[in-house]
């Protein structure tokens, strides 16, 4: 006769919030039914911070920072919905080499993420080695970050009307040498996954994704493309220079984490091949926009011109004015799209700036998705939704 | 006819009972709708074939104090197989509830339960309407335009109780909230106010 106490048992367990696959600061409250997952209880906002009230508070060039400290694997690519959205409601024309600078530091975002995520879901399903070599890659383009604003993570490197600084030609002969000898690291991490048992039998059949769930979910980026959709937004709503620019749209037929992950890593050849062409096409000329509304002037101006004084002096004291109105910007971030819905009263701060973060569209599925899953799965689940918390908790 | 005003007219010759009001601004269209109609627009913009938004994007408040209707709930959808986008608005007060749309798209769960959180406004039908992103215990709504940037708490470790402590916030220097904006430009001249003034009253 069987024991009533174990027949039936079930477990509510704890997952973070100082987990080392929890990809930062995630509580999981699990219910479990065996090993099996029944429930999953997402506890988020360990990092809150405030940002959309903090930004309420701020000028636009003093809010533009926080979008660095958002999705702090890709910074840059936050900044640029933020100058986007700034852009298209102040009707302020961004020069051409801007442009292709703001692609160009986009895709190594995209690869800095990418390398990242995928490396780690290997770390969480067991394989140790590929984020030894992915981060000695991530490191390689942090130096690039670095040598165009000088910092290697929190750039603030975008601005409304342009970029900050010009890049030197050597910056890119050396972005463009390191586009050469990276796909070879690429097949490297490759050989290590593609075919590994291990990884395959942790990832494929995991977290299947149809092409319904992915919409009802409100999924997006790979999230989408994993599940059969060529949704890009890089190329339904090109911005800036993508519509002049090939590239190809990596899409998954399974939708699980296998195929997720074959599609990032498709994305990172793409992203090269995008580089590649932004420096070869790369026009001369200023890289912001010069009526000294929206951006300072240089500081060989100043010395000059009081116009140019003047100028200074306002835009960091006051700030320039946006409009009164409303838009909405979304660009293809590296791990879906990034919205900023940005209401104006017509001065010098936002009056309500809204962050759209994919990743909390995705991690709210949590529960969906690992229901009849296994506990060890979880973890991989976590690896492919590309979750971090700086978006997710903001 | 543009692709958006074609679908304005569109909308107002199906859901026009719902409508209040369409604007085209900045290459966006928005329309703002009934609160009690909410969800049969909802299923139309999902369900209709020269619509098909089955995407829900986001959800978010936006505080107007100065309203008869305090809050502004904005909805934005995607259309991925037709690429085009929509944002949708109702109004609501502060003692009144909104339809929860999460039996139509399941994405709306955390996007009500963080407007919840930061603005108080309530959906009427949510599973499981808890607050999301502040602190376990937290009183407020953040994000509200009276609530105060320092917020009412902080907390420490406190070595005699070895335990987390919340304590009424003290700042050594009282928060100041610059306002720069200058009567230069973009702002009115203060004499010509006083000067316009004067003229209407005589």
């Amino acid at each position: 006769m069987a024991d009533p106490q174990t027949e039936k048992r079930k477990f509510t367990i704890n997952f973070g919030p100082q987990h080392p696959a929890a990809h930062g600061v995630l509580r999981l409250i699990l219910d479990l039914d065996g090993e099996v997952v029944e429930r999953v209880d997402p506890h988020i906002g360990l990092l809150h911070r405030g940002t959309e009230k903090l930004i309420e508070h701020k000028t636009y060039i003093q809010a533009m920072p926080y979008f660095d400290r958002l999705d702090y694997v890709a910074p840059m690519n936050q900044e640029h919905a933020f100058c986007l959205a700034i852009e298209r409601l102040a009707d302020i024309e961004v020069p051409r080499r801007a442009q292709y600078i703001r692609v160009l530091y986009s895709e190594i975002g995209r690869i800095l993420s990418h390398l990242l995520n995928v490396t780690t879901q290997a770390m969480d399903v067991g394989a140790l080695t590929p984020p030894l070599w992915g981060f000695e890659e991530r490191e390689k383009l942090m130096v690039f970050y670095e040598r165009a604003c000088g910092a290697r993570l929190h750039a603030a490197y975008f601005r409304p009307g342009g970029v900050h600084q010009d890049l030197p030609q050597d910056l890119l002969d050396d972005i463009g040498a390191w586009c050469k000898t990276f796909p070879a690291v690429l097949k490297d991490i490759e050989g290590l996954l593609d075919n590994n048992r291990i990884f395959k039998q942790r990832n494929c059949d995991i977290g299947v994704i149809s092409e319904q769930d992915a919409l009802d979910w409100g999924f997006s980026g790979v999230m989408v493309r994993g599940s059969g959709m060529a949704w890009d937004i890089r190329r339904a709503e090109p911005y800036e220079v993508y519509s002049e620019l090939d590239f190809e749209i990596a899409i998954g037929k399974h939708g699980d984490c296998y195929d997720r992950y074959l599609v990032r890593m498709e994305e990172m050849r793409q992203s090269i091949h995008i580089i590649e062409q932004c420096i070869a096409k790369m026009p001369k000329g200023p890289v912001m926009e010069t009526s000294g509304k929206v951006a300072p002037p240089k500081r060989a101006e100043m010395k000059q011109s009081m116009e140019a004084l003047i100028h200074h002096f306002k835009l960091f004291t006051e700030g320039f004015h946006v409009p009164k109105g409303e838009i909405y910007v979304a660009i293809e971030a590296p791990k879906g799209e990034f919205g900023v819905f940005l209401v104006s009263d017509g001065g010098n701060k936002p009056y309500r700036c809204k962050i759209k973060a994919p990743g909390f569209a995705h991690l709210q599925a949590m529960d969906f998705m690992s229901k009849g899953h296994m506990l060890a799965d979880v973890s991989a689940l976590i690896g492919t939704l590309d979750v971090v918390f700086g978006e997710i908790d903001r | 006819m543009s692709k958006l005003q074609e679908m304005d007219t569109y909308l107002t010759g199906k859901i026009g009972d719902a409508l209040i009001g369409s604007t085209i601004t900045n290459g966006e269209l928005a329309i703002e709708i009934h609160r009690d109609q909410l969800l049969t627009v909802l299923g139309f913009l999902r369900d209709d074939v020269k619509c098909r938004f089955s995407t829900l994007v986001d959800i978010c408040g936006v505080d107007y104090p100065g309203r008869s209707a305090r809050f502004e709930v904005v909805y934005h959808f995607l259309s991925m197989y037709c690429n085009h986008r929509i944002r949708l608005k109702v109004m609501v007060d502060e003692d009144e509830v909104v339809p929860s749309a999460v039996s139509v798209y399941p994405a709306a769960d955390w996007y009500e339960r963080e407007a919840f959180d930061m603005f108080g406004i309530v959906f009427s039908g949510h599973p499981d309407l808890r607050r999301l992103l502040t602190d376990y215990g937290f009183t407020g709504h953040p994000l509200r335009k009276d609530f105060p940037l320092s917020g009412h708490v902080e907390c420490r470790y406190d070595e005699q109780q070895k335990r987390v402590i919340y304590e009424p916030v003290s700042l050594p220097q009282e928060f100041r909230s610059f306002d720069n904006l200058s009567p230069w430009e973009g702002a009115k001249y203060a004499a010509e106010e006083a000067a316009k003034g004067e003229a209407e009253n005589g």
